[in-house]
């Protein structure tokens, strides 16, 4: 990374409110994914009491130095960025040691994240679950930002609080991630559409990324899919997601009405003569 | 989902169970927008709908207050059929009552017909339709 800029980095928070439904795997999947596109992209774990994001990229047993020495200026900026071995266009940045609870405050992310964006195309700032100190701290810096939720009640309600809470922050735009799709059972109708989620959350769906077992298979071996799992549905997902907030326009399709089969459109032809369902 | 599940909606008897996160999402995010409990929401109903009555007639077990929310906008919708207007004497004596106007008949009997004017909201019950 050359310290060289053209356009100002795009500073974008990965958020969901409710833990455990992606954001981890977005923001590796993604900073994989762009950097391989040629952009310079850095990856902050802003969950530092709980870090992750370090094992999903393989890079848990590399972080000697984190955002807190750089800010206490006992070592450079380069020191503390974790480069990929295999994505050199990508590295890491741990917020903090997990044994250090109350050092981040919003205006050391806002100086950490000025310091990285000058030497990178994209910061995407992993942030923590919940909305309180945390979120406030990984949101302090972002200028636009990504929600991702699964079609679940409990996630779709958590992300419009956060979604609530980004817009009085006037953090824009905030796209939709839509996560662990199950296209047989949105066809049934036994569970939350495409539609019915974006409606609700009314924001413009940025991915959409079906349910898939190689997800479990890529964070067991701290490589994301993006790295190498081409053939995935989740991987290709995931590159789109990248190609999109990079402004090329490829449409989301929804693949609960993609489906062809024979028990699909006969279920389809029952909903719409019998009107039942 | 089960064969029992699919008779029973191909009987109508249950909506898919996406159907119904939708709905309780729908109501609980404008709930939760609006910061109103549905304690609250019961409460500025029945106040509402007893100020509605100082000045026309209602249907009370038809009106309805709720929330509704579209595009991430929350709106207050009542729906309040009128069965017909208060005569002119309980309108002024409600109009005073609220401050807004004095009496310029001093025939109206003020008194009595205030209380006759919100006779029905005083007694919560029928205001309740639950």
């Amino acid at each position: 990374m050359d310290a060289v800029t053209s356009a100002p980095a795009r500073i974008i928070l990965i958020c969901s409110g409710k833990g455990g439904v992606g954001k981890t795997t977005l923001t590796a999947n993604l900073g994989i994914a762009l950097a391989r596109l040629g952009e310079r992209t850095v990856v902050l774990d802003a969950d530092f009491g709980l870090r992750n994001l370090d094992l999903l990229l393989g890079l848990e047993n590399r972080i000697v130095y984190t955002a807190q020495e750089v800010l206490a200026e006992t070592c450079r900026l380069d020191q503390a960025l974790v480069k990929h071995k295999q994505e050199p266009n990508l590295a890491l940045l741990p917020a903090g040691n997990p044994r250090m609870l109350e050092w981040l405050t919003p205006e050391d992310m806002q100086r950490i994240v000025a310091m990285v964006a000058e030497r990178a195309d994209f910061v995407l700032i992993d942030c923590p679950a919940g909305i309180e100190d945390g979120f406030k701290n990984a949101a302090a810096a972002a200028r636009e930002a990504i929600v991702i939720t699964t079609p679940e009640v409990s996630a779709v309600r958590d992300a419009d609080r956060v979604i609530g809470l980004l817009n009085t922050r006037g953090v824009t735009p905030v796209q939709l991630v839509l996560n662990r799709v199950r296209p047989r059972m949105m066809a049934s109708q036994e569970m939350l559409g495409v539609d019915d989620v974006t409606d609700i959350l009314a924001l413009p769906l940025v991915g959409l990324v079906v349910e898939d077992e190689q997800v479990i298979v890529s964070t067991n071996r701290g490589e994301p899919l993006t790295l190498n799992g081409n053939g995935s549905p989740a991987a290709k997902a995931y590159q789109n997601i990248a190609r999109r907030l990079r402004g090329e326009d490829i449409p989301v399709e929804d693949p609960s009405k993609a489906r062809k089969g024979l028990r699909a459109r006969l279920m389809n032809k029952i909903r719409k003569t019998t009107g039942l369902f | 989902m089960t064969l029992f599940d699919f008779l029973q909606r191909l009987l109508g008897r249950q909506k898919p169970s996406g159907t119904m996160a939708k709905e309780r999402l729908q109501l609980v995010l404008a709930h939760d927008r609006s910061d109103l409990n549905p304690e609250l929401l019961e409460q500025m109903r029945r106040e509402i709908l007893e100020v509605v009555q100082r000045y026309v007639e209602i249907d009370i077990e038809e009106g309805d207050v709720s929330l509704e929310t579209e595009d991430r906008v929350t709106a207050l919708v009542a729906n309040l059929p009128i069965k017909r207007a208060r005569p002119l004497p309980a309108l002024v004596a409600a109009a005073a009552a609220v401050g807004m106007a004095q009496a310029p008949d001093p025939e109206a009997p003020q008194e009595l017909a205030l209380p006759l004017a919100c006779e029905p909201a005083e007694d919560p019950s029928p205001a309740d339709p639950d």
